[in-house]
């Protein structure tokens, strides 16, 4: 593979310092379009229409917009932005400004089509569009880091023929004559999914077009050294870690509360351009600097950001959602000890948490157990839940961890099926009566702990906690001790055993470690961790039933999602899964518009990202290098020795 | 040179394999062979391609249980599972490099240590401080190996970005980590530059002065003959001489299965024996 070469010119030529003066120009119009009316009638969702009081994507934009303005002048060295900008490229600046423009023509575009026409856009909407382009523009002037030449896929001519077969096709089968040819019993498959003849060519004429503007820009990055940052004292590194953590619960929970799928989507866009500008901008390499420093810190102020959240709630929805993706997270975790450590495949993992969920709820004192009277305080549940689950663990594990890779990974998902399918027959009739088959275990009574009812709202000073929120903190104890958990066997004898098996079996034999046990004690740890999850699930959604717990389906946890939270998260490290399962529960909970297409674009998205981002978003240093091995130059200066050491 | 310095050929046997026969199926691998390795000894096993050397390397590690015959180490018959082998002290490297490449060179030989120290789950999340303390002790312990094979200054690097030569050095000292009586070196030169193959053999010699008994297959000869005190051969599976430099190196035998039998039919020792 050539390496290629990078320079650092603007893409538009603009005169002097005609480019920054734009581009602040255009930041400052976006920012302050925020406080004008958009749309003049509260029909789009939102209310855009008030005039100095921001609301839903009117939030976004002015993010964007002061995003766009700080990053612009920090490249300019201005003494006390300097900490912004520490990589000193301009690409931060441009990545802000395409976030800004994408909010605002998004929202502009939304209300065009929705109210249908340009007539329904106010001033405010014209302003955000113009000053967000003119941002744009003038980041564009800027001199970025670009790469010298572009590799340029072709795109064969044949797939035009099919895209302007498509489009002919929908022409046609509007207007009637294509329907005809098709057989009658397949029409209706044809009429409902009219999207797809448009789609295909979209797709095909959108590629090309992706391709053409990237040879324009020819966007790269260049790995620069970050300077030497100036020595803070400790307190004030600490304050910068709880500020950016305190932003960051300000973002997740702007995120969870979204109210309506464009303002979602608004908020994705904006996040995922925002991230892509810290990147470069080399914030975000010099937030983790930080973090490494005061490891403790930051792990304490992550647990206190999520706890802090159901405070800044009013409602109970979004508090359920927060406790949801905990328990989803918090599962990841635990399957993260099996697959990314590990490096054992294992499809039925959610087996485990419904095993300890069903052993929670036998005990729980639910009229529907089979053990009426049987009401064990929760933390003895939850150890019985773990317990139960570390057994099944090892009875599956001990016979199936002899088998390797795909076969292991074929059996692990037969006794997922097994235990659901062996939850439905267990009532009585197929079977002995034990889990009431289908109907599962219902109306399990609220946990209550040292006499606090977690199902009943408490005061806390001038906040309310709600039923939710008491177990969003409940649950953030468990998530507390499976990160502790994991952290530490990681990094121990045994972690260290679990590379090795995972890097190579039979040298790892050979240096004296058994590999089925160490395999077993990484299945049975990971099972026991779900098990402890289990138990609080039960609790929180009250009632458990088999189809709950199912391989695949649109609503998470199920084992397919946890795996893809893994993966997509980041093997073998703890953020990851932690940051993939909340986007995997968030982002099919706020796309309901997008009803039976859920797991079409979820699948899309999936593959995207292993095919640009296989090592996960917050990859484990080691696999990041695996999967790009190539990327690499063999041997080499200073920028080359700093990736050849394995950061943690 | 150091060979001077071999210790008297009568020390006690550290392993001893006696009959040894492998078969797969109707193919008969390594055919009765006995091998005595002694304490602070080098013996080399050579023989041409597909003599059976590594079938009976892995014989001795537990990697394959011999059809026949028995292997024993301090007198104890061999467990037939790889990890209990190296737990009873026999360490070895491979043919072919098989690090954990991407950990770091510390990781590895900290694997190394893994039947050497006893920390099991729980001690690791307790984290108390007999914990601490035995970690601490393997870390110090894997620095000076890495120290001894010369690897220290790299201790952070992944294995899989240190050059081949010091890959070489680095499975060694990973075998090294689980403080073994005997070990096995299985072509540790292969591929290797001159200069790399004079560091390696100081480094062999290095470990024999701490005592342990080297047993190296290779089939560099001059490597062999510069560093082992014993050498036996290996053709078609049979043992057919064992003894010093030039016991080996003036038999016909020997001579034959390398270069093939002089032109003239004249009787030659292998058509003798047999």
């Amino acid at each position: 593979m050539t390496t290629t070469s990078h320079e650092t010119t603007p893409v538009l030529r603009l005169p002097g310092t005609a480019a920054l003066a734009a581009t602040v120009a255009g930041g400052v119009l976006a920012a302050a379009s925020a406080a004008m009316s958009w749309t003049w009638t509260d029909a789009f969702p939102g209310d855009l229409t008030y005039y100095g009081s921001p609301a839903g994507l009117q939030w976004l934009a002015l993010a964007g917009g002061l995003l766009t303005v700080l990053l612009a002048l920090a490249s300019r060295a201005l003494p006390g932005l300097r900490r912004l900008s520490p990589s000193g490229s301009n690409n931060g600046v441009l990545f802000a400004a395409l976030g800004t423009l994408a909010v605002c023509w998004y929202s502009v575009i939304a209300i065009t089509v929705q109210l249908d026409g340009l007539v329904n856009l106010d001033p405010g909407g014209w302003v955000s569009a113009v000053g967000s382009l003119l941002a744009v523009v003038g980041a564009l002037g800027l001199p970025l880091d670009r790469r010298t030449a572009v590799q340029q896929p072709a795109v064969a001519w044949w797939w035009y023929l099919v895209a302007a077969v498509a489009a002919v096709l929908r022409y046609g089968l509007g207007e009637g004559w294509a329907l005809n040819a098709v057989p009658t019993g397949v029409r209706p498959i044809v009429t409902e999914n009219l999207w797809f003849f448009v789609a295909l060519p979209a797709g095909i004429v959108g590629f090309k077009l992706w391709l053409l503007l990237n040879a324009w820009l020819r966007i790269g990055r260049i790995e620069r050294p970050l300077p030497a940052a100036r020595a803070l004292p400790s307190w004030a590194e600490i304050l910068v870690i709880t500020a950016v953590f305190a932003v960051g619960l300000g973002v997740v929970e702007f995120g969870i509360s979204t109210e309506y799928g464009e303002l979602f989507i608004g908020f994705l866009l904006l996040v995922v351009f925002g991230t892509a500008a810290l990147l470069s901008s080399g914030v975000i390499a010099r937030l983790r600097e930080l973090t490494v420093r005061h490891r403790a810190v930051t792990t304490g102020a992550a647990f206190a950001a999520a706890g802090a959240f159901p405070f800044t709630q009013s409602g109970e929805t979004y508090v359920l959602i927060g406790a949801n993706i905990l328990i989803f997270a918090t599962v990841a975790l635990g399957l993260n000890v099996v697959v990314g450590l590990a490096g054992l495949l294992d499809l039925g993992y959610v087996a485990f948490l419904g095993v300890g969920a069903y052993a929670a709820a036998l005990v729980s004192g639910s009229p529907y157990s089979v053990f009426r009277g049987v009401h064990v305080p929760f933390p003895v549940a939850a150890l019985i839940g773990a317990l139960a689950a570390l057994v099944f663990g090892v009875v599956i594990g001990a016979p199936t961890l002899r088998l390797r890779g795909d076969y292991l990974a074929i059996v692990t998902l037969g006794f997922g099926e097994i235990f659901r399918i062996g939850m439905n027959n267990l009532d009585g009739k197929s079977g002995p009566s034990l889990t009431n088959g289908p109907n599962g275990i219902a109306a399990i009574p609220d946990v209550n702990l040292f006499g606090f009812d977690f199902g009943q709202p408490h005061d806390f000073g001038p906040v309310q906690l709600g039923k939710f929120g008491n177990y969003l903190l409940l649950m953030l104890v468990v998530t507390a001790i499976v990160v502790v958990v994991f952290g530490r066997v990681a990094n121990s004898r045994i972690g260290r055993a679990w590379v090795a098996i995972r890097e190579d079996e039979t040298a790892a034999e050979a240096m004296g470690i058994n590999g089925f046990r160490v395999k077993l004690i990484a299945f049975a740890l990971g099972a026991t961790l779900a098990g402890l999850a289990g138990a609080v699930q039960a609790h929180v959604s009250g009632a458990v039933s088999p189809d709950q717990y199912q391989f695949a389906g649109p609503v998470p946890p199920n084992s397919a999602f946890l795996l893809a939270a893994v993966i997509l998260g980041g093997m073998g490290t703890i953020s990851g899964p932690l940051v993939g399962a909340a986007l995997l529960f968030l982002i099919p909970a706020k796309l309901q518009f997008l009803q039976s297409y859920q797991l079409l674009a979820f699948g899309i998205a999936l593959i995207l990202l292993m095919r640009f981002r296989p090592e996960g978003l917050i990859p484990n240093r080691r696999q990041q290098l695996e999967f790009h091995e190539a990327d690499v130059p063999a041997q080499g200066g200073p920028v080359d020795d700093a990736l050849t050491k394995a950061g943690a | 040179m150091t060979t001077d310095t071999a210790p008297a050929p009568l020390a006690e046997p550290v392993l001893e394999a006696s009959g040894v026969v492998m078969r797969f199926g109707g193919l008969t691998a390594v055919n009765q062979v006995d091998l005595t390795v002694r304490q602070g000894e080098i013996v080399g096993l050579i023989g041409p391609n597909g003599a059976g050397k590594t079938t009976f390397f892995n014989c001795l590690t537990g990697l394959y249980v011999p059809t026949e015959g028995t292997v024993t180490y301090k007198g104890r018959v061999l467990p037939p599972k790889p990890h209990l082998v190296t737990e009873a002290g026999i360490a070895r490297t491979f043919q072919n490099i098989r690090l954990f490449s991407n950990m770091t060179v510390l990781e590895n030989v900290l694997v190394g240590r893994h039947t050497r120290t006893k920390e099991g789950l729980f001690s690791a999340i307790l984290r108390g401080p007999g914990y601490r303390r035995a970690e601490q002790e393997s870390r110090e312990r894997a620095m000076e190996l890495l120290e001894f094979c010369g690897l220290a200054a790299k201790s952070e690097h992944l294995a899989r970005n240190l050059p081949y030569g010091e890959q070489r050095k680095l499975e060694i000292a990973r075998a090294l980590a689980s403080e073994p009586g005997l070990l096995l070196l299985d072509e540790p030169t292969a591929g290797m530059n001159p200069q790399e193959t004079r560091a390696a053999e100081e480094l062999v010699f290095a470990i024999r002065d701490l005592g342990i008994a080297v047993l190296v297959i290779e089939h560099d000869m001059k490597f062999i003959f510069n560093l082992c005190d014993r050498t036996a051969v290996l053709v078609q599976g049979q043992k057919i001489v064992e003894g010093d430099r030039e016991t080996v190196q003036n038999d016909e035998r020997v001579v034959a299965a390398y270069l093939g039998e002089p032109l003239e039919g004249t009787t030659t020792a292998t058509e003798a024996d047999q």
